[in-house]
């Protein structure tokens, strides 16, 4: 009971991680339709960032917002000037855009901070948190807490603010958005701002556990796919518990089921978004969406 | 067959009629490119000739891309259905046929067979639950199958060898010809090659073709038009995986060796750039692209051992702005171009 209890936190600490990539991906899914393959790397190479802050000395927690804010940025620029372009092109197209900005993050994360795996520190103590027999990792116990304080904040920004309100509105209805006044590209560029900001938050919060190199986020993005599609990609909160979902259950079958273990993880992912999207393509939460011909 | 082609022809009679100024580029087109099409053949015939070893190792692998990217080109290109995870056809296809030499020790030759098979139905059973996705999801399917094929080759150590791979001895020549094996395995790629474009121009310029592309522009009007889209769109699936998985076989003899991790997702990513680049819905555009995924990288490792990604993520990008039917279609372009320009020459005078 113990060490299910200990893989069920763990797990939720994992499936923090998805969770906020996955709701990166829906947020810009749910303003532009697109499936932003290039996430994960966007989120590796701000977590490298992230790394030459701390190599030159600045605190943790200066480096972790400064990075978050270039990440925000950057994804900005990255919808103005590369997406915008294609932004009415077919799906295809922007597809294949998004998976040129993946190999281009991924070869240039490479070229300059090198193949080789680098350890990135973690802000929580080292030392772990006992409950009578129960021992959690206390990385585990603040991720769990940093994805719920983003959660909370996000949660706040599209429900209270007047920004909020006008990102939600461009998503669902950008011509009627349009007429009242609201900039919707410009809703889209913000999506894919804080989508970024996330991703970052994500990253820097798996390269302690993963260890930091340019293709840490491969696997990890495969779940927050899995995520994604567990709890429908139009649906935010479907996003995140599909994230916490996907993250006990890859930890309890990875426990309890001798076979798999963890050679066979990603396809346990594999054969999760393959099941959701045969039984309920549109995922726990979705919207069914009826198109007309 | 006669009576369809009938109409065809009625229109290309008419059409000369009314406008023969405008038809005659077209008249033109025919024997050019039937000549175009000559020399490619001779000089791909002659090219052992002129260079050994490595070189012509590097041509080799050149037709077997082609060869996957027209099976791509058919499902994506064609047919509109997503693939990012074609790789992982290519992988089974060169783990079948290592497999059945090093543990069965069976003749290559059949396990080229065998490999097209094996894919084929692994496709076509893989096409079928993902009919019912669009789109989108289709690519994250095909994207996460991708990702985790190299994981699955792994598991399955006492067939695969585990990470450690197969590694394969070069088929000698046969019949006492007097090739080394570079030369012989580029003779078998080459036929291999040949025939498949033969088949793949046959599949798709007739009815069966049309009714592909006609799922891609508009699924709903080619279904009530009477088009199985279900049926063609898996068997086209599988068609294409077959194709790769005979490509996938080829390098694994041409390489003599397979290992998990050189099917990775980016294999996939590689086939997809090459049908950028060489062009969407294009037969011609798989040579094009092919020589692209070989030649680009090499030249490009020169720089760094990162550079040659960065140069297919821009590449990507920048075709996709400029020239989204990339060279073929580009190609095709010019040539209107060129003859529209000497007809109105012609007119004007």
């Amino acid at each position: 009971m113990d060490i299910f209890i200990q893989q069920v936190v763990s797990g939720l600490a994992t499936g923090g991680i998805y969770a906020s990539l996955a709701l990166a991906l829906v947020m810009i899914y749910q303003a532009t339709e697109v499936v932003n393959f290039a996430q994960g790397e966007m989120a590796m190479f701000s977590t490298y960032l992230a790394w030459s802050m701390l190599q030159a000395d600045l605190p943790y927690w200066i480096t972790f917002l400064a990075t978050v804010a270039i990440a925000f940025v950057g994804g900005l620029l990255i919808e103005r000037i590369v997406i915008r372009p294609v932004e009415n092109a077919p799906i295809l197209t922007i597809v294949i855009v998004t998976l040129g900005l993946l190999v281009i993050f991924n070869s240039v994360a490479g070229w300059i901070y090198s193949y080789i795996q680098k350890p990135f520190p973690s802000p929580f103590p080292a030392k772990p948190i006992r409950i009578g027999n129960i021992v959690f990792g206390a990385h585990d116990v603040g991720e769990i807490g940093v994805t719920l304080v983003v959660l909370a904040l996000l949660f706040a920004f599209f429900r209270f603010t007047t920004l909020g309100l006008a990102m939600r509105a461009a998503a669902q209805n950008p011509v009627s958005s349009r007429l009242c006044g609201i900039r919707v590209s410009w809703m889209l560029g913000l999506g894919w701002g804080l989508a970024a900001a996330f991703g970052a938050i994500a990253g820097m919060m798996v390269a302690p556990v993963v260890f930091l190199d340019p293709n840490m986020m491969g696997g990890i993005q495969l779940y927050a796919f899995a995520a994604a599609t567990v709890g429908g990609f139009s649906s935010p909160h479907g996003a995140v518990i599909g994230g916490l979902l996907v993250g006990v259950t890859e930890n309890l079958v990875g426990t309890y089921v001798s076979f798999i273990g963890t050679e066979l993880k990603l396809t346990v992912a594999l054969a999760m978004i393959i099941i959701v999207l045969l039984v309920k393509p549109t995922g726990l939460f979705g919207r069914t969406i009826v198109r007309r011909v | 067959m006669a009576t369809e082609t009938k109409p065809a022809e009625k229109a290309a009679t008419r059409v000369e009629t009314e406008s023969p100024a405008s038809a005659r580029p077209v008249r033109a087109a025919r024997p050019l490119g039937l000549v175009a099409l000559a020399v490619v053949l001779v000089v791909a015939f002659a090219l052992p000739f002129f260079m050994s070893g490595f070189r012509l190792f590097q041509f080799t692998q050149v037709l077997i891309y082609a060869i996957a990217l027209l099976g791509l080109n058919m499902l994506t290109g064609y047919n509109g259905q997503f693939s990012l995870g074609h790789g992982a056809f290519y992988g089974i296809g060169a783990y079948t046929t290592a497999i059945m030499i090093d543990r069965w020790s069976i003749g290559y030759g059949w396990t080229i067979i065998a490999a097209g098979i094996v894919c084929l139905i692994v496709g076509f059973l893989f096409g079928r639950p993902a009919l019912r996705l669009e789109g989108l999801y289709l690519a994250l399917a095909t994207f996460s199958l991708a990702l985790a094929v190299p994981q699955i080759l792994k598991y399955f150590e006492h067939w695969t060898g585990g990470s450690q791979g197969i590694v394969l001895s070069k088929p000698k020549a046969p019949f006492g010809l007097r090739l080394t094996e570079d030369q012989w395995l580029y003779y078998l790629t080459l036929a291999v090659t040949v025939l498949l474009f033969l088949l793949a121009w046959n599949l798709l310029r007739g009815r069966v073709g049309r009714a592909i592309v006609a799922i891609r522009d508009n699924h709903i009007a080619a279904e009530a038009m009477g088009i199985d889209n279900s049926l063609y769109k898996s068997v086209v699936f599988g068609v294409s995986a077959a194709y790769t998985g005979i490509a996938g076989a080829l390098s694994a003899l041409a390489i003599a060796f397979v290992a998990p991790d050189s099917f990775n997702v980016f294999l996939s990513i590689t086939l997809l750039t090459g049908i950028v680049i060489g062009g969407f819905a294009t037969i011609s555009g798989a040579i094009y692209g092919a020589l692209f995924i070989q030649f680009v990288p090499n030249w490009a490792q020169d720089i760094s051992k990162a550079a040659p990604w960065a140069i297919f993520g821009v590449f990507l990008i920048v075709f996709m702005y400029v020239m989204p039917r990339g060279i073929a279609g580009f190609l095709h372009l010019l040539w209107i171009r060129l003859t529209a320009s000497a007809v109105s020459r012609e007119q004007g005078r």
